[in-house]
């Protein structure tokens, strides 16, 4: 079984640490084992070689050798290299110097680059910004119509001229277009290429040439494997590349391509591309790559996300039910709504430190579903205010009631009133800054 | 609609399988091959460089691992003379890997249901619409659905797709349940008097599993109207992934029993060296490869050619 890196390290560590002292060998047998899930996370061969170099040099030294703590002293090392592979800031659009500013976005096919395309306009927009989309991709069948359909979904205007005329000359009309109706940004979507096809590679320099973008940014699948290294060589060599779009990081795979398409080109990252929902572009931060890579997680991330979600005030308020053990049924189905337009549960918890794994035990995927999500939304809103507000209420012929409403059993009530209890019990705790002993092991 | 995509290159339709393919070979193993003809002494620097390679073809770390280590207990034990008889023991450990020849698709009379799936952007729609032209070639009447209501346009892109390989798409709104939209394909297509019916699903990652969920739903509504159906269920792989591609392999076997695998874009320089690592841990044979933009650039994989192949000149 192909581990994810994350938990690999974390195996690897965990050996180090139960021994306390490191000898030399110690660190080559473990460095052997983060060389071997580096490959397996698709780093290039090249990029791992350098990479575990490196690592090596600083952590024989006497230094760490002799420290009390020398796990974690390796442990510091790997994460210092990796965030310095990964590059030192996080990644920005420049929008400056033009009116509309043209944003080029290129890649293979299949990399998600139209999906992409929607998710900037729309992560473009809350930075203050009046993007607007271009559909140059002229080749695939229905290409056009589906950026259509993204602009429709996020409301954000679409500049096409259908598949007869070149992209170069859609690009070029659409750069005036977007001057004229005071677009700040224009958006590029091209056709997929290889990096090897001339002909195709040769249309994007005129495109380039033509509207002179202040970012061309490549969009690469995470799952791509010892080849994203020359596609972004070549794409780079030809186009001149600003920035690099990560998609598919909301799968398994573990982003190795990232390291080495920064190793390579030293081209940053600028965006993760997480799911399928259209308000999912994340702001890529080296460091926090880096610490989900060794597995402590992403939380930074999480936390932003949920900020973003949260009405501040609203944030406030359930902080003070909280404080005060008064946290009701409708709070409860409040967050589930909350976690809800956040994006699958399963992709949330890989970003907490320590529950990345548990997703993958079929007892919790089977508790991820999101049909129960559906079903105790349902008991939720089968109930009366009253109820909702005081489920000490609830008598038999209460249950019954609402589980006929919610197409659901009594049985299956009185277990989510029994779990609210549960719940409630713990958000006492932690509001009186006492940590549960339950949440307190699964975050070790 | 215009067909712009045959715009792009003028070659004659059928003369590219072959020839993209041999190219990817050559791209492939030629450095291997090359390697072997370089290097008089099979000394470690040799085995390191042989190691490398394997790896940067996506072979894998495992995989290239046992490969490398069979050679070397083969020549521990009886020395090879020349670089050419190491040569000839990896061709055969490789070939043995990928198993035998062709494995063709079972496809049985009156109506045969082809369900294809992968997770997004591997080229699924593409390689259904070449399947389609294939089958038609080779005397079936295929029938096209349009499984995959959720992506924007994909309805769109299976339908132009169908026009241009004369092959009738069976279609509801974005938005309809996949399993609704099968159930009326059987029925259409019993209607028509269709023999194959191939299921376009939506891009899944193999990590969804409510996502995964819905393609076993699909699943039970075909075998529910055809008991043995789905009689092939094919994941498509794109070239270009790394060793996800294995991850991905097992997850849909073990949601849908995937029969076989159709290896897109091998026309890229992409090695597509994941397939081994498959074949050595899930057997599961390679159908079909995809090589190129054009309709025709499709044909049935042969393990033995594709192996032969590898270390030709």
């Amino acid at each position: 079984m192909f581990e994810a890196l994350t938990d690999r390290l974390q195996g690897v560590f965990k050996d180090m640490r139960s021994k306390g002292r490191l000898a030399e060998e110690d660190i080559d047998e473990a460095l052997r084992e983060v060389r071997l899930a580096l490959l397996e996370a698709d780093v290039n061969f090249k990029v791992a070689r350098d990479f575990i170099r490196r690592v090596k040099e600083r952590a024989t030294s006497l230094e760490v050798l002799e420290s009390l703590t020398p796990a974690q002293q390796v442990l510091r090392i790997v994460d210092e290299e990796l965030v310095a592979t990964l590059g030192g800031e996080p990644g920005r659009i420049d929008w400056t110097g033009k009116t509309p500013a043209p944003v080029m976005l290129v890649g293979l096919n299949g990399a998600g680059k139209t999906t992409s395309a929607a998710k900037l306009a729309l992560t473009l927009r809350k930075l203050g910004q009046r993007p607007l989309l271009v559909a140059c991709d002229t080749y695939r069948p229905a290409a056009v119509a589906q950026l259509e359909t993204l602009g429709r979904q996020i409301g954000a205007e679409v500049y096409e001229e259908g598949t007869h005329a070149s992209p170069v000359d859609i690009a070029r009309r659409s750069v005036e277009y977007g001057r004229e109706h005071g677009y700040s940004i224009n958006i590029i979507d091209t056709a997929g290429r290889l990096q090897i096809d001339e002909r195709m590679m040769d249309e994007l320099v005129q495109i380039k040439a033509a509207i002179q973008p202040t970012e061309v940014l490549l969009v690469a699948n995470a799952m791509t494997g010892q080849e994203a290294v020359s596609v972004a060589q070549q794409f780079h060599e030809q186009v001149g590349l600003t920035g690099l779009i990560l998609t598919q990081m909301d799968g398994d795979a573990r982003g190795g391509a990232a390291l080495s398409i920064r190793a390579v080109t030293g081209v940053p990252l600028k965006f993760l591309g997480m799911g399928e929902k259209i308000e999912a572009l994340q702001a890529y931060y080296p460091d926090r790559l880096a610490s989900r890579i060794l597995g402590m997680g992403d939380m930074l991330t999480l936390i932003e996300q949920t900020q973003e979600l949260y009405d501040q005030e609203e944030a406030e308020k359930l902080q003070k039910k909280l404080v005060k053990g008064q946290f009701t049924l409708d709070d409860f189905l409040g967050q589930l709504q909350q976690i809800k337009r956040m994006g699958s549960l399963s992709s949330i918890m890989d970003m907490i430190p320590g529950l990345s794994q548990l997703t993958r035990r079929p007892e919790f995927a089977a508790a991820l579903d999101e049909k129960q999500f559906k079903r105790v939304e349902a008991m939720i809103l089968s109930m009366t205010v009253k109820e909702r507000q005081n489920p000490v209420i609830l008598d038999g012929s209460r249950r019954r009631r609402i589980a006929r409403g919610s197409g659901t059993s009594v049985h299956e009530v009185n277990q989510l009133l029994n779990q609210f209890r549960q719940m409630q019990g713990m958000m006492k705790q932690i509001g009186r800054g006492k940590i549960p002993k339950g949440i307190a092991g699964l975050m070790g | 609609m215009v067909f712009n995509i045959f715009r792009k290159k003028e070659q004659p339709a059928g003369a590219g399988v072959a020839e993209s393919l041999e190219k990817t070979r050559g791209g492939l193993f030629g450095a291997v091959r090359n390697m072997f003809q370089a290097r008089r002494e099979l000394d470690a620097a040799f085995w390191d460089e042989l190691e490398e390679r394997l790896i940067q073809a996506d072979l894998g770390a495992h995989t290239t691992a046992d490969l490398v280590d069979t050679l070397r207990e083969t020549h521990d034990k009886r020395r090879f003379d020349s670089p050419e008889q190491a040569e000839a023991a990896l061709r055969q450990e490789m070939m043995r890997l990928l198993g035998g020849g062709t494995v063709g698709l079972n496809l049985p009379l009156p109506l045969a249901v082809i369900l294809v799936v992968g997770v997004n952007g591997v080229g699924k729609t593409t390689s259904i619409a070449k399947l389609a032209k294939f089958l038609a070639q080779s005397g079936r009447k295929p029938l096209l659905v349009a499984g995959d209501t959720f992506r924007a346009a994909a309805i769109d892109q299976l339908k132009v797709w169908g026009e241009r390989v004369a092959v009738p798409v069976v279609a509801q709104g974005p938005g309809s349940d996949p399993s609704a939209v099968v159930f009326d394909g059987i029925k259409a297509a019993r209607a028509r008097g269709a023999d194959v019916l191939i299921v376009d699903t939506a891009g899944r990652l193999h990590t969804k599993i409510n996502l995964m969920e819905e393609l076993k739903k699909v699943q039970r509504i075909v075998q529910r109207q055809i008991p043995d159906a789905p009689h092939e269920t094919l994941l498509v792989l794109d070239a270009v992934t790394g060793q996800n591609a294995l991850v991905q392999a097992k997850s849909f076997t073990q949601a849908v029993g995937v029969t076989g695998l159709v290896l897109a874009k091998l026309d890229s320089s992409s090695k597509g060296g994941v397939v081994f690592s498959i074949a050595q841990e899930l057997s599961l044979p390679i159908k079909f490869v995809g090589t190129g933009e054009r309709v025709d650039d499709f044909a049935p994989f042969d393990a033995g050619e594709f192996a032969g192949a590898l270390f030709a000149e």
